[in-house]
């Protein structure tokens, strides 16, 4: 297989750099309350990493110096940070757009159930992981009960406002494959998901977005084990598609970890892949400029990020 | 001998086209404009037809690229299950209509 920064050459892109950094994605912690099979950082309830208050301190410092506009929260469950609700409180007031991603079923959690209400307050854009309308997937993925605790979770926010016609509360689901296939188109499933979770459970909903499942982590471990690795990875070499490489996150997106350290992605931050030797490497070092324009690290894995319609933390990159 | 059915076979597809190439470009033009998005059926159902037909034909390669395709277009076990009993049921009427003529014969021999 041809190593993707070699692709990458072959399409023009010798030296893919950032033009921006429109987006702190600021990964909170590996922490969470479920063990998902697909997850990249493998994150669990018994993970210690948790962003500390003098590093979140830093972040809204460089959010407000540099008039960052968008905020994109993660982990883990970020929601489980202890000072998750201070973080959220400090970037509205500074009028930062905030998006964290969710998986709903922390929402439940015996001292979360605030959660909701606090979150529409604040107008925050939630992304809520759903691997499927149907609860033996979801279950198969997430763990046993899980699918019931979205639904609960989502039927909680719809009755807030969140993800009806014409809300400026934002509700998107995120799709990622129960296994070792591709995402489906997005356009056809969004309105597969609608229809079903409509018509079974009265569920609404803005968008949706499909993500391909990264060969690493958890995931990584599953195509190994299942010896499916060589053929997903070449599936993905194979399906490159060059139209992808404009619109890729890490152009726009500097991914900030648990203890400050910057990383192109979540996907090289998961890998310990930090950014390129002689750049700012933690937030506290923060240079826009030189971040803005930074060369971007090119790995294997990358090449799930190219395949096919592309993929992204925003769903799909081009077309359908 | 090895296993008659090779899983990498399949990406040899391709190769079948070294000879009267144009005969499998005709080929891949059809099948691709069946198959593609666009037309009155969607491409997920057209990947749970091609499932059914496919364990019908009884052809493992069918059976592998549209086990994959299905999930790849958001189809579930149970509506791929479902399909499969589709052929089933299809074939095993199929047999059993011909039970006419069984006894069409039967009658016409016998007293």
């Amino acid at each position: 297989m041809i190593s993707f920064a070699q692709r990458l050459e072959n399409q023009g892109y010798a030296d893919l750099r950032a033009v921006e950094v429109s987006t702190l994605q600021l990964n909170l912690g590996w922490r969470c309350n479920q063990s998902c099979k697909h997850c990249h950082l493998q994150a669990g309830p018994d993970r210690p990493e948790q962003m500390a208050l003098a590093t979140i301190e830093e972040v809204i410092r460089v959010v407000a110096d540099h008039k960052i506009p968008v905020a994109d929260l993660t982990g883990g469950a970020p929601e489980l940070n202890l000072h998750f609700e201070y973080l959220v409180d400090k970037l509205r007031q500074l009028g930062v757009h905030v998006r964290c991603r969710s998986n709903l079923t922390v929402l439940l959690e015996p001292d979360k159930e605030f959660l909701p209400a606090f979150l529409a307050e604040r107008g925050v854009e939630l992304i809520c992981s759903l691997p499927y309308y149907q609860e033996e997937m979801v279950d198969r993925v997430r763990g046993k009960g899980a699918f019931r605790k979205c639904l609960d979770a989502l039927n909680r926010l719809n009755r807030l406002g969140y993800g009806l016609d014409g809300s400026d509360l934002e509700l998107h689901l995120m799709y990622n494959p129960g296994g070792a296939f591709f995402p489906p188109p997005q356009g056809p499933l969004e309105e597969l998901f609608r229809r079903e979770l409509s018509r079974r459970w009265g569920v609404s909903f803005h968008r949706l977005y499909t993500l391909l499942n990264m060969p690493i982590g958890r995931f990584g471990e599953f195509l190994h084990r299942s010896s499916n690795y060589a053929s997903y990875m070449g599936k993905l070499a194979a399906s490159f598609n060059p139209a992808t490489v404009p619109g890729l996150m890490c152009r726009s997106l500097l991914s900030v970890a648990w203890d400050g350290r910057l990383y192109d992605c979540d996907f090289h931050q998961a890998l310990n892949l930090p950014l390129a030797p002689g750049l700012p490497q933690t937030i506290e070092e923060f240079d826009h400029s030189i971040l803005a324009a930074r060369p971007i690290r090119l790995e294997e894995h990358c090449y799930g990020c190219t395949a096919g319609s592309g993929s992204s933390c925003g769903g799909r990159i081009v077309g359908q | 001998m090895s296993h008659y059915y090779e899983d990498k076979d399949l990406e040899r597809f391709q190769e079948v086209g070294k000879y009267r190439a144009d005969l499998f470009d005709n080929f891949m033009n059809y099948y691709q404009g069946v198959m593609g998005a666009g037309g009155a059926l969607t491409v997920r159902e057209k990947a749970l037809i091609a499932l059914a037909v496919a364990h019908t034909v009884q052809c493992p390669y069918c059976i592998d690229a549209y086990t994959r395709v299905s999930l790849e277009n958001g189809s579930n076990l149970e509506e791929m299950t479902e399909a499969v009993h589709v052929a089933a049921a299809i074939r095993g009427g199929a047999a059993l209509i011909h039970g006419v003529q069984m006894q069409n014969v039967a009658a016409k021999i016998t007293f």
